[in-house]
């Protein structure tokens, strides 16, 4: 598909605004436009009605959906606690269940419809506790993803633009790269968890804790990714025709500058989204996440590790569940970065 | 390999110790595994297991224990006694014969001065000595001749086997640590990981975290042991892996203290490499009940029993009623098949081992929930407001139980909480990294001494076989407090007046039987009047190879204390 | 450019000095007591003595110019008697380590041929398949090869290490038997026959990293070649004729590097830093297995000495990338 070749159709001329004044003078105005037909629709109609011919992010945009409405409205469909524990007797006959998928190729293997996807040593329902893990998991992934992207980024391009903030801001990246996370946290969570316990409640106080401890330790690739492609973007004639009409930096950044770092930024998005929901379970490990009985993904699947050759589907959900949603969020990265390049915008 | 190896350590056994047979080193290599890497073989610098049962191998004690718990001589002839005139009759002083002929794993000779000098190295001001506790009440150490050390105590002493008795104990040798006493004891590095031993094994190389190279040392006393040239001891990871090594894919020889739930254990013996032995020492498993009060509200003064602003007592933990309600709910035969398998007991005992002092007069078999809520009924905690909650004094019975993080911890954790659901109380959980749980630093708010929590869950154990001090932990003076930094090892607040004098008794009293029969009264007691609910009798679950012979398990000393007669047997 | 790279040069300096101090500052406020594995049956007194043996706990203005000292003025001299055989640092005091009572530096010194082989062996690796993969990937953007592609990295970036680990080791070690599942760190490569046993135990753990750092290096290649190859140079090299090859290759490539350098550039701390749970896993026990050891047992000398470097390596790498933009991007200027 080496199409980049063929002519772009451009869209109408509202859509690319955005990089109008750079494509005014870099030679690129457009001959070969087409005479708008149609009535000029919004740029982000523009940008959605692109979207949709992405058949991956479309693809994504519906599997992320079903996870994440299932996980969120699913416990409300499947009503069994992930918490409970059966009284004594029944815990022993009903603990291990292997998932019901098992009695195609053994038929032997102690299954039971109660539990679709078998119980785990304290015979807790799996699929309980692979909903209730996801709420979290998908939950601490988004936004301390976000936090960190949003961070990032600002660092980045506020460094990458103004020469004189650049030296301070990277310097800070250096130390919060030369940070032992492990004393930083502990630190954290010393200094922080009573406090917002109180204002959030024990759980909402660990879940801000996390996001914002994740957040603020995972920034720095992004700010220097995105600062090293402002330092080359700022000295492109677009950036200079655009200052030279007297555009303020604030907007020139939003307008000029931000669009064209979307890619790297989408990409630390996507591989943040893996990290953030990694790290909270390696947090859990250490004795700093959520209370024990408290379900995550990646908890669920650093528990079963020891027993994966007897229990594979205990670390093959929660694994397979991660993986979806970051290969998910991945392709949506794809298509809105396409939608939101005027260059490919169309094709 | 076995070829090679066999000429090697005949040709070290030939050249060494003519009058030898061959037999020292013909098994070539043995390689063992601890998922806890040793930092130092300096025993009384570090204190920890992993060091102290590395340096083992190296370097040894007068007297250990054996597996039964019973002492036998090491590098002595006979264990004194009050009846073979080795203990004085008053108790205030033990004299030890050393073998004859003896020598360093360099060739000079054993002898009196070593021993007394490790006494003075430990004791020395300024060292840190983690084993000092050993020397306590010894007021002088003689040196008659140089076979014959006298131990001299400052009172009478009836249980006189501290000093140069187990692994946590072991001789130095004078010549090498002379310069290394005091301040100077952690400026030794070459001496502290190259220590000069009397045992089966020499040092060849020591990775401080990683590895430890071993040989057979030429001058060892039985000069047709070791069977092993070699010895490869590796260090780190975790106890899963340790276990793959060995029993599944046989990489390895000797797994360490593999705590593992029960059926990966049994999954990992599928692998048909090697065995897993389990041993039982007095190791603990139990629920501290807080007799102080946690609120937070009480800021500084949070945890403290003896408050004198006013009341300090746990608001609902103090009654009889409720913690025997919270033992009753909770079945510990399960726990034992969930968390331990054939390395756990069920036991009501805070001292279950040994036998002489495990009580028999408590029960707290089968879990009774029925019994349980009776009980509370009756003692007048009853659900008022119909949310499943009991409440006393209008207030709801809910308690944080907090533990270290560990998967086994975090299982019992749930069972129990699930039953105390049952009997109308709540329970939040916690789990905390165990460097910082059982880490002293009086700045953190999560350290088990300071117990900012309703009930916690950890494990203890004592050395040797004499309870003794580990019975003192419950003794009033002992409680954690802010002016005392928060050390202290009576970790539930437990304060009984009576306890306190019959422990006074124990420390006067000499005969086996009588001291057993206070010790057990002193178990019953702290149990039955709320400083604990023991849960599980734990053991030690090590794993060997199905081709290594002459594996003893030793939960009373070292576990590598018989390395000397490991061989190699056909698998 | 040169005086932005001795000006930079000279700022380092300040700049080290003050991520000293907040390392520093932050270890002695982090919760944790370097006795906190001693077993529960020694007393707290034992326990205190201990800690006064090791000096734990001295103030601050008196522990932390007490480091610097160590670290800059005898561990150098150590450095130096060691090359040529003199005796500056006979009688000092150099940094201690809590756990080992042996100097830190020794084994920091120890630890970093185990990393160095495994880790650095896998970021070799992974920047050998990431950078082909990601430059395919964009120019066949949304082929089957580009779909297989993002799908493997994917999965190979939200599988976290410690269940990888554990699942080529059940493969390859328990079920197969083809690779040891444990590192010798004892193992000396003297001969063809060592060496083919080095990279027998190697297999595996750079394996399992050489998966995470492909997967993550190909992300950033794919989407830099992505937004170079709609830009109008592309075109116009393109429209003056020269070859497909030349195109892709040097001009799109090039001005691709950039993200990609970043990335580089941090990673080459992190080979020094080594990777915590890969390493825990196989027992490879470099550096990160150190530092993880080292932060349990509140090792407070070694993580400081261990973050430190790390931050020199960090400071220095980032100045390298900053100058490595300069000759990828001639557009890029430094005053």
């Amino acid at each position: 598909m080496s199409d980049y070749d063929t002519n772009t159709p451009k869209a109408p001329d509202t859509a690319t605004a955005m990089d109008g004044a750079a494509e005014g003078l870099t030679g690129r105005t457009p001959l070969s436009d087409p005479i708008p037909v149609a009535p000029p629709k919004s740029q982000w109609a523009d940008v959605w009605s692109q979207f949709t011919h992405h058949r991956g992010a479309m693809i994504s945009l519906f599997i992320l959906a079903v996870i994440v409405l299932g996980v969120f409205l699913g416990p409300f469909i499947w009503r069994a606690d992930p918490q409970a524990i059966p009284s004594v007797v029944d815990m022993i006959k009903q603990r291990d269940a292997r998932p019901v998928y098992v009695t195609l190729w053994d038929g032997s293997a102690k299954t039971t419809w109660a539990n679709p996807l078998g119980t785990d040593n304290l015979a807790r329902d799996n699929l309980a506790r692979l909903m209730y893990g996801g709420r979290v998991s998908i939950a601490v992934g988004l936004l301390a993803m976000a936090l960190s992207i949003v961070l990032g980024a600002f660092i980045g391009v506020v460094a990458g633009y103004f020469r004189r903030l650049d030296a301070p801001l990277m310097r800070l990246t250096d130390l919060f790269l030369a940070l032992p996370l492990l004393p930083l946290i502990l630190v954290g969570s010393l200094l922080f968890r009573e406090p917002l316990a109180a204002v959030f409640g024990i759980e909402g106080g660990t879940f801000v804790l996390i996001v914002s401890l994740i957040g603020i330790t995972s920034w720095m690739q992004t700010a220097r990714i995105v600062r090293g492609d402002v330092l080359a973007l700022k000295e492109r004639e677009f950036v200079l025709a655009a200052k030279s009409v007297g555009t303020q930096p604030g907007k020139l950044i939003r307008k000029h500058v931000l669009p064209n770092v979307m890619s790297p930024i989408m990409v630390s998005a996507t591989l943040g989204i893996a990290t953030a929901i990694i790290t909270e379970s390696a947090l859990s490990f250490l004795g700093f996440g959520f209370p024990p009985d408290f379900p995550t993904w990646g908890r669920l699947l650093n528990d079963s590790v020891d027993r994966m050759v007897l229990y594979p589907e205990r670390v093959v959900w929660p694994g397979l569940l991660i993986s979806l949603t970051v290969l998910c969020v991945n392709y949506l990265g794809d298509g809105l970065r396409d939608a939101l390049d005027p260059r490919i915008r169309g094709r | 390999m076995t070829f090679k190896s066999a000429l090697l350590g005949a040709a070290a056994a030939v050249a060494l110790a003519p009058a030898a047979f061959a037999e020292r080193g013909a098994d070539g290599e043995v390689r063992i595994i601890y998922w806890q890497a040793p930092s130092i073989l300096n025993p009384f610098l570090s204190g920890g297991t992993k060091d102290v049962e590395s340096a083992s191998m190296i370097v040894e004690p007068l007297a250990r224990y054996n597996e039964k718990g019973e002492l036998v001589p090491w590098l002595v002839d006979e264990v004194p006694t009050v009846d073979n005139g080795g203990v004085a009759a008053d108790l205030t002083s033990i004299t030890w014969k050393i073998t004859p002929g003896l020598t360093w794993s360099d060739g000079s000779p054993f002898t009196s001065a070593d021993v007394k000098f490790t006494y003075e190295y430990c004791t020395a001001p300024d060292g840190g000595c983690a084993q000092v506790t050993k020397f306590e009440g010894v007021e002088s150490v003689d040196t008659p001749d140089d076979l014959t050390v006298t131990v001299n105590f400052a009172g009478p002493t009836p249980n006189p086997y501290g000093p140069f008795v187990g692994g946590e104990s072991p001789i130095l040798q004078a010549a090498q640590f002379a310069d290394c006493v005091g301040a100077a004891a952690s400026t030794c590095t070459e001496e502290n990981f190259n220590p000069i031993g009397t045992g089966p094994f020499v040092v060849d190389d020591f990775k401080p975290n990683d590895v430890i190279v071993m040989s057979a040392n030429s001058n060892y006393r039985d000069p047709a042991k070791p069977a092993f040239a070699k010895v490869t001891f590796k260090g780190g990871g975790d106890a899963t892996a340790a276990g793959r090594a060995v029993m599944e894919t046989g990489e390895y020889d000797y797994g360490w203290n593999l705590q593992l739930a029960p059926d990966v254990i049994a999954q990992m013996q599928e692998g048909g490499k090697g065995t897993p032995v389990a041993g039982f020492g007095p190791l603990v498993e139990r629920i501290m009940l807080n007799n102080a009060n946690p609120d937070a509200a009480r800021g500084e003064l949070r945890s403290v029993k003896d408050d004198p602003a006013g009341p300090s007592e746990h608001p609902f933990l103090g009654d009889p009623a409720v913690y025997k309600a919270l033992s009753m709910a909770i079945d510990r035969e399960l726990l034992v098949e969930v968390g331990y398998g054939q390395a756990g007991k069920v036991t009501c005992n805070w001292v279950p081992a040994p036998d002489a002092f495990n009580s028999t007069s408590l029960s707290c078999t089968p879990q009774d929930i029925a019994g349980a809520n009776a009980m509370l009924d009756e003692a007048g905690y009853l659900d008022t407001d119909g949310d499943g909650i009991r409440e006393a004094d209008g207030v709801p019975m809910s308690m944080l139980y907090q533990t270290s993080t560990n998967a086994v911890r975090q299982d019992f954790q749930a069972l129990i909480k699930s039953w105390w659901a049952e009997i109308g109380i709540e329970t939040e959980l916690r789990n905390l990294n165990a460097s910082v749980f059982f880490g002293g630093d009086a700045g953190s708010p999560d350290t088990f001494q300071k117990f900012y929590a309703d009930v916690q869950m950890y494990a203890n154990t004592f050395n040797g076989t004499d309870p003794q001090s580990y019975l003192g932990n419950a003794l009033c003076d002992k409680a954690p407090r802010p002016d005392s930094q928060w050390q202290g090892e009576n970790i539930s607040r437990f304060c009984m007046a009576s306890f306190d004098e019959l422990h006074a008794q124990l420390q006067s009293t000499a005969g086996i039987a009588e001291r057993a029969e206070i010790g057990k009264a002193l178990n019953d007691m702290a149990v039955e009047n709320g400083a604990m609910i023991p849960l599980v009798h734990r053991g030690r679950l090590s794993a060997h190879a199905n081709s290594l012979g002459g594996v003893i398990l030793n939960v009373w000393d070292s576990e590598l204390w018989n390395v000397a007669d490991w061989h190699r047997i056909d698998g | 450019m040169l005086t932005y790279t001795i000006r930079r040069l000279v700022l380092a300096v300040p700049t080290l000095f003050f991520i000293s101090l907040v390392i520093f500052l932050l270890l002695e406020l982090a919760p944790g007591d370097p006795m906190a594995q001693v077993p529960l049956t020694v007393p707290a007194e034992v326990k205190e003595q201990m800690r006064e043996a090791l000096g734990v706990g001295q103030p601050i203005w008196i522990s932390f110019p007490k480091w610097l000292y160590q670290f800059f003025v005898i561990e150098p001299q150590v450095l130096f008697d060691h090359y040529f055989g003199t005796s500056f640092s006979e009688g000092d005091f150099r940094a201690i380590s809590w756990q080992t009572r042996s100097p830190v530096m020794d084994i920091v010194v120890q630890r970093l041929p185990q990393t160095l082989w495994v880790v650095g062996t896998a970021y070799v690796v992974g920047f050998a398949i990431a950078i082909p993969v990601g430059i395919y990937s964009a120019y066949r953007q949304y082929s089957l090869f580009d779909n297989a592609g993002t799908f493997v990295t994917m999965v190979g970036f939200s599988v976290p290490p410690f269940f990888s680990g554990v699942l080529v080791i059940v493969i390859f070690s328990v079920q197969l038997g083809w690779f040891p599942s444990i590192y010798d760190t004892t193992l000396v490569v003297n001969s063809w026959e060592t060496f083919v046993k080095q990279i027998n135990q190697m297999f595996l753990p750079v394996m399992v990293l050489a998966l995470q750092i492909t997967s993550q290096i190909s992300r950033f290649m794919r989407s830099s070649m992505l937004d170079n190859l709609n830009q109008d140079y592309v075109r116009t090299a393109r429209a003056k004729g020269l070859k497909e090859r030349t195109v892709v290759m040097v001009h799109v490539v090039r001005n691709s590097m950039i993200p990609v350098v970043t990335v580089m550039a941090l990673s080459v701390p992190q080979i020094f830093g080594g990777a915590i749970i890969t390493e825990q896993v196989f027992k490879v026990n470099g550096i990160g297995q150190l530092l993880i050891t080292a932060i349990e047992a509140n090792d407070l000398p070694m993580v400081q000495t261990l973050t430190f470097i790390f931050a020199v390596l960090i400071v220095l790498f980032n100045l390298i990338a900053d100058v490595l933009y300069g000759i990828l991007d001639p557009r890029i200027r430094y005053e």
